[in-house]
């Protein structure tokens, strides 16, 4: 006790400020964890299936991607539970998909336009049927490059 | 007196000292468990579209090896019931045809793999049905760099050794039109 006692000062007590910038890379960093790698908001549940013949998609730029599957609880009542379509951020019907792509076309360098890439995340439990129109409506816009999102399966 | 030595013990700063510690405990613990999330997938090139169907009856019937899929996920292979664990050897068999059997194909850069589904075909299915027979042809090249270069069939070897073993097993898939008999 009385080793504190010792001291003794009339000045009032300061705040360290010394972590400051450590607090404020701590929010920097959960920040980024946090907002950068989430780029849409799913409103259908996409659970990936699985396949061993996986490619990795190099450059992000060149990829957008369809999403098919049942919208989620919160959107049901909305959108109903039949299989669904979502461009990005949005359900959107079939015929969306050529205005998509170019929209996206018009992002990309000219000269990358042939690798374009088409990632189709799609649910395991889906039909054929939607894919198929899906897969269809994307070969008369000229988009061929496709890829079927999968995980990786553990043997 | 007493509200002396409370001011006392106040102008006691905390040690900040472990703060950044702390600060990098988190950091490091938060790039550990995110992993980024790097799209994978079976990549395809689909044909372009064209209004008419592509005819495959004028191939040689011994060329195609057909792969029915139903809606209830069952698949006839050949006009035979098979289950999906069969189909990548089947294919690699039918491919290759070591034996030199007449019923599969002539050779392997005839060979003609068709696919047909239902629109009642869980996708799931049909992506495992697609991946087996990319696995049979990725075997084959394995197998053929193994034989012919003694080394592994990877993206990382010169383009025309890759380009010569997948013209010597070119990888051709063609899809039909689904049928429509199981659509829910």
């Amino acid at each position: 006790m009385s080793k504190f006692s010792n001291k003794g000062g009339k000045e009032p007590p300061k705040v360290s400020t010394a972590s400051l910038p450590d607090i404020v890379f701590m929010l920097l960093f959960f920040f980024m964890v946090t907002t950068v790698l989430r780029d849409a908001e799913l409103k259908v549940a996409v659970q990936l299936p699985f396949a061993t013949e996986l490619t990795k998609l190099e450059q992000k730029s060149l990829v957008h991607y369809l999403y098919l599957g049942k919208p989620t609880k919160k959107y049901q009542a909305l959108y109903g539970t039949s299989p669904t379509l979502q461009l990005g951020d949005k359900i959107s019907n079939i015929n969306d998909i050529p205005i998509f792509i170019e929209k996206h076309k018009i992002k990309v360098n000219e000269s990358q336009h042939g690798r374009i890439t088409s990632s189709l995340r799609v649910d395991g439990n889906v039909t054929m049927g939607i894919v198929q129109d899906v897969k269809t409506k994307l070969r008369k816009s000229n988009q061929l490059r496709v890829n079927y999102s999968a995980k990786i399966k553990q043997q | 007196m007493a509200k002396k030595s409370v001011k006392d013990r106040m102008s006691n700063e905390i040690n900040a000292g472990s703060m950044a510690d702390i600060a990098f405990l988190l950091l490091i613990f938060f790039l550990v468990t995110t992993t980024i999330d790097v799209d994978k997938g079976v990549l395809v090139k689909l044909p372009p579209w064209s209004d008419e169907e592509p005819d495959i009856t004028k191939l040689k019937k011994r060329n195609v090896f057909s792969v029915l899929v139903n809606a209830q996920n069952q698949l006839l292979v050949r006009g035979e019931p098979t289950r999906v664990d069969e189909l990548k050897d089947r294919t690699k068999e039918f491919i290759a045809n070591p034996q030199r059997k007449e019923d599969l194909s002539e050779a392997p850069n005839k060979a003609i793999i068709s696919l047909k589904n239902d629109r009642g075909t869980k996708y799931g299915t049909y992506l495992e049905v697609y991946n087996e027979v990319k696995a049979a042809y990725s075997e084959l090249w394995e197998e053929e760099c193994q034989r012919k270069y003694g080394q592994a069939y990877s993206e990382d070897l010169p383009l025309a050794i890759r380009k010569e073993i997948r013209a010597k097993f070119p990888l051709v898939i063609s899809e039909a039109e689904p049928t429509n008999f199981g659509e829910e």
